[in-house]
This record gives C-alpha cells, sequence and structure tokens, in this order.
C-alpha cells in the first residue's frame, strides 16, 4: 500500500482529468463549430482498441509458465465472449463469467 | 460505463427546447422511471468496485469519494489498480486520458442540448458517463417536463445508484465471512465483454485488433509495470499511420 497522502492525489488527478474530458468539449466547440477530422476519427476508433487494451492490462500478470496456466482465465474469458455472442447482456456475461471463474480458482483440479 | 454497451455515437437529435409550466412531482417520478434500467447494473458494478477497492486496502470512505468525484466506472476499476501499485502522477492522468477518452465525444454530441441548461449546466456534463449518455443521447424528454431539469435527475438518479453499490460494496468487503478471492475477474469480464460487444457491432476490427496486439507486445517488451504509457503510445500512433487506410472505405461508401 501507498501513503494516503500520494493515494489521494491520484483520485484528485483522475477526478480533474475526467472532468477536463467532458467539459474541454463545451468550451473549445462552442454551437455549430465543426469538430476536427482527426479528432472524430480517433472517437470512432480509440474506444475499440482501449477497450483490447485493457483486456491485456487485466490479465497482465497471469502465469501461463506454472500451474493451472492461466486456464481458469482462459475459460472464463470464453465464457463472456460466448455469453455476450448468445444473449447481448453484459450484465448476465460479467456476473456468470466472474461467478465461473471464483468457481475455477477453487477446483483443486485446476 | 463500458464504452458501446448499449449506446450508439451520433445520436439523433430531436430537441425539445419547449419549456412548459413545470409539474416537478411528474417529472420525479418521469426521471425515476428512465434511470431504472441503470438502476441493477450501477449497483452490481459499484458493488464489485467496492469489494475490489476494499481488497486493494481502500474502505468505505475511499469509494465514496471516488464514485463521487470521478465517476467513471472503467477508470474507477483500472484507478484500483493505480492505487494498489502506486502508479506514477503521470501514469494515472495518460490512463485517465486514455480510458476516458471517448467521454469528449459524448460531450461533443451533448453540446447543442446541453448549451443552454443553465444552472444544471455544470452537473448534466460532469456526470455523462456512458449508461447517461445512453439514457438521454435519443434527446427525448416528456411532454410538459422543464426538460433540463428531467436530464438533471436522471443524471442524479445514476450517481445515487452507483454510490450506493460502490459503498455497499466497501461494506460487504469487510463483511462477508468467506474469502472473495476472484472477484476481480469482475473488471476482467466487465471489459471482456465490452470488447465483444464492440466487435459484434464494429464494421472495421482493425483498431480493436491493434489495441490488443499492439498493448500485447509492449507487455513483452517492457513487463507487466511498466507497459500501460507505451502501449497508449503505440495504439494512437499506429491508429494515426493507420488513418487513410481506415477512412478509406467510408469515403467510398458516401
Amino acid at each position: 500500500m501507498i501513503a494516503d497522502a500520494h493515494a489521494a492525489l491520484l483520485v484528485a488527478v483522475m477526478a480533474l482529468v475526467t472532468m477536463l474530458l467532458r467539459g474541454l468539449p463545451f468550451l473549445i466547440f462552442r454551437k455549430g463549430r465543426r469538430t476536427p477530422a482527426y479528432i472524430s476519427y480517433l472517437g470512432q476508433v480509440l474506444p475499440q482498441a482501449i477497450i483490447g487494451m485493457l483486456v491485456i492490462y487485466c490479465l497482465r500478470d497471469t502465469d501461463l509458465t506454472a500451474a493451472p496456466f492461466g486456464l481458469p482465465e482462459l475459460l472464463a474469458a470464453a465464457a463472456v465472449v460466448l455469453l455476450q455472442v448468445w444473449r447481448r447482456n453484459s450484465l448476465v456475461s460479467i456476473l456468470s463469467g466472474t461467478a465461473i471463474y471464483i468457481i475455477l480458482i477453487r477446483l483443486p483440479i485446476l | 460505463m463500458t464504452a458501446g454497451n448499449f449506446l450508439s455515437l451520433g445520436c439523433v437529435a430531436d430537441m425539445n427546447t419547449e419549456k412548459t409550466p413545470r409539474d416537478s412531482g411528474g417529472v420525479v417520478k418521469k426521471a425515476f422511471v428512465k434511470s431504472v434500467p441503470v438502476m441493477a447494473g450501477y449497483m452490481v458494478l459499484g458493488v464489485g468496485f467496492g469489494i475490489l477497492l476494499h481488497d486493494a486496502g481502500y474502505g468505505a470512505v475511499w469509494s465514496f469519494a471516488m464514485s463521487l468525484l470521478i465517476y467513471a466506472g472503467s477508470m474507477q476499476y483500472v484507478g484500483v489498480g493505480l492505487l494498489a501499485g502506486g502508479a506514477s502522477v503521470l501514469t494515472a492522468i495518460l490512463t485517465t486520458v486514455m480510458v476516458n477518452a471517448r467521454h469528449l465525444f459524448y460531450s461533443i454530441s451533448m453540446i447543442e442540448r446541453y448549451q443552454d441548461a443553465g444552472r444544471y449546466k455544470p452537473y448534466l456534463i460532469f456526470a455523462l458517463t456512458d449508461e447517461t449518455y445512453s439514457l438521454l443521447c435519443d434527446g427525448e424528454t416528456p411532454a410538459g417536463a422543464d426538460p433540463d431539469l428531467y436530464r438533471f435527475l436522471v443524471s442524479l438518479f445514476d450517481q445515487c445508484y452507483w454510490v450506493a453499490g460502490s459503498v455497499l460494496g466497501s461494506f460487504l468487503g469487510a463483511a462477508l465471512p468467506f474469502s472473495t478471492a476472484g472477484i476481480e475477474f469482475s473488471m476482467t469480464a466487465l471489459f471482456i465483454a465490452s470488447f465483444t460487444q464492440q466487435w459484434l457491432t464494429a464494421r472495421d476490427h482493425i483498431p480493436a485488433l491493434t489495441g490488443l496486439f499492439g498493448t500485447l507486445a509492449c507487455l513483452l517488451l517492457f513487463g507487466p509495470e511498466r507497459f500501460l504509457i507505451p502501449s497508449m503510445l503505440v495504439i494512437t500512433a499506429a491508429l494515426t499511420v493507420l488513418r487513410p487506410r481506415l477512412t478509406a472505405g467510408k469515403e467510398a461508401e458516401r
């Protein structure tokens, strides 16, 4: 754990940057002004790429070289993908995938 | 909270600027009914966030403060990792910019609608999460209600669910008699579900693959402690280089 002051600073930074991102367009692009093409291009492609990045970020500490060789992560992730394709309900996919993971890491065989 | 779950950027504006005599009892009820679909999701994900944050060593005061001040679901989940790992301020800034950059575009699409919202405007802008955006981007407001007050209340109800869920999660994390090991996968599942949903609706999969493999390469190259900033730079650079290619199809379609 880090010092509370540094943690509070990080929270403040996350809050301020988030506020800035939400507020900036209202300051820059007034009514009727067009958004630059590069910015709207990034708006279309960045979210998909960043979600991909966050998936890897979440799995960064998975150890593939020792038992259980990332098997619980792989199986639970596959369940989330399949459920999402099938039901298209994020909440169902997230809850089921997490439940499957919680069970898998407690199985003595894995 | 997750990009593109049930929202579509570029929602068609159907401005309802008419101001009619207000009926505050009715508008509260209508705003509440509108916000109900978000309630379950925010409560569940909020609880998950609270438990994770508790397991990282930060209690109810922290989850309350983060949900009140940051109020961005994905970022708060990532924030748990930043707090637990003792990230630098620069990492926190860059990560927040990348994870929340999409909010720029929600705001851009709401500029006209929120322009004249008066005293409600600051909060409406602050509280524009993925879910609230998805509720309000169709521009519809009930007849006879002040549209600004209605949007303010929908936004406020949504944040109440999120804050309540987070704080509840903190207490649950402290009180649950059994181990919550594995609950951290809820964050992974959130992003995988969001990734899958975007994959299903996207016309082009190159951006998603750029994010996935660009980050994987940086993870292998820089290690799990310091790959986030390189990943963001690589992704932005790659997408900038790929721009002519990724926009070429769209030009041809016109």
